[in-house]
């Protein structure tokens, strides 16, 4: 075998070529992936239609299921992982999720304390009888 | 040449040489330059950052979504409009797509058009069949009376999953550009970038996609 041909390295990150022999075991990772995404996406379907459990909690439970299958599809799918060649990936990635963060929840707080202060004099009545 | 990619900031590099192993066989493999990343880790991680500045476009709209919700103006809620059965169907084929685009990668690197023309069809068939099925649902829902003019919960909702829609219907121009640029200039190393560009491109779709059905549809039918 000639040695200019590099070995394989089991993770494959965005940049990296494959070879004839990596095939099977490339194609293995995504069916993990189709899996793992699956089972997710089944229990949070089964979850959101349940009476198994307490009802409030619902929503926080689909927000973990949901991050989870992020996390499955970006690992299985777009190769972000942990390996030393993809620390500039996930730098990128973790500021726009800083970004997203500060958006959503810096949103959501500020537009529902504003809809407490400046709500209607009647529905304010309501709320304190 | 290799003082074009010199120019590149330093630590877009990564660990990305170093895992190559040596600079001679990067050299034979890939036009490789001696110092730097590989072009097609730059081009990765680029094509990355314009995939996080999308995110959180869409994360803008998800925000103005969550803080309209309730703002239903007398009109129909998520619960009244949202269909599980039709959403389910939804997220399986794009679920399905985004498996077949990573194939059709792993085809375009080893050189197998069977792998590679077999799975972007796929991969088309069912990100067509997704926005077909959208479509269908908001003509539905505007005919019922349940139009983005109706209330400030469904003016948002249109946005946010209607701006998702027009990504996947973009992308599956891209698809289509794909298939026809192989086709006609076969796997060179520039056209397997672009490849890997549009793989990322349909895999972000799907991500964003995990977070519409979860927390727009499925939290919008959960009992409160």
């Amino acid at each position: 075998m000639n040695k200019s041909i590099p070995e394989s390295h089991g993770d494959v990150a965005p940049g990296d070529e494959l070879g004839p022999a990596d095939v099977p075991h490339a194609i293995r990772g995504y069916l993990v992936g189709l899996a793992l995404a699956t089972l997710l996406t089944c229990v949070s379907f089964y979850i959101a239609r349940t009476e198994l459990v307490w009802q409030p909690s619902i929503p926080i439970a689909l927000s973990v299921l949901a991050l989870a299958q992020m996390g499955v599809h970006l690992v299985f799918f777009l190769h972000i992982t942990s390996g030393p060649d993809n620390v500039n990936n996930v730098m990128a990635l973790a500021f726009g999720l800083l970004i997203v963060v500060l958006l959503v929840f810096g949103s959501l707080w500020i537009m529902l304390h504003l809809d407490h202060n400046v709500m209607p004099m009647e529905r304010l009545m309501q709320m304190q009888r | 040449m290799s003082a074009g990619v010199d120019t590149y900031p330093g630590g877009v590099a990564g660990g990305g040489l170093t895992r190559v192993g040596g600079h001679a066989h990067a050299a034979a493999l890939t036009e490789e330059p001696e110092h730097g990343a590989s072009k097609r880790i730059v081009v990765a991680y680029g094509f990355w950052i314009f995939l996080i500045s999308d995110i959180i476009l869409f994360s803008a709209l998800f925000a103005t979504y969550a803080v309209l919700t309730d703002a239903t103006a007398g009109g129909p809620s998520g619960r009244d409009l949202f269909e599980l059965p039709t959403v389910a169907v939804e997220t399986a084929c794009l679920l399905l797509s985004t498996v077949f685009c990573g194939f059709a990668g792993i085809g375009a690197q080893v050189r197998r058009n069977a792998l590679y023309y077999g799975s972007m069809a796929a991969t088309f068939v069912l990100g067509a069949t997704f926005v077909a099925i959208e479509l269908h649902e908001f003509a539905t829902m505007i005919e019922a009376g349940a139009g983005p003019s109706r209330s400030a919960f469904l003016s948002a909702f249109f946005a946010l999953i209607g701006c998702h829609g027009l990504h996947v219907t973009a992308g599956l121009l891209w698809l289509l550009t794909m298939m026809a640029q192989v086709y006609a200039k076969g796997y060179r190393a520039d056209i397997r970038r672009r490849l890997l560009c549009f793989a990322l491109f349909w895999h972000t779709l799907d991500i964003i996609w995990v977070a519409l059905f979860s927390l727009v549809y499925l939290v919008g039918v959960a009992p409160r």
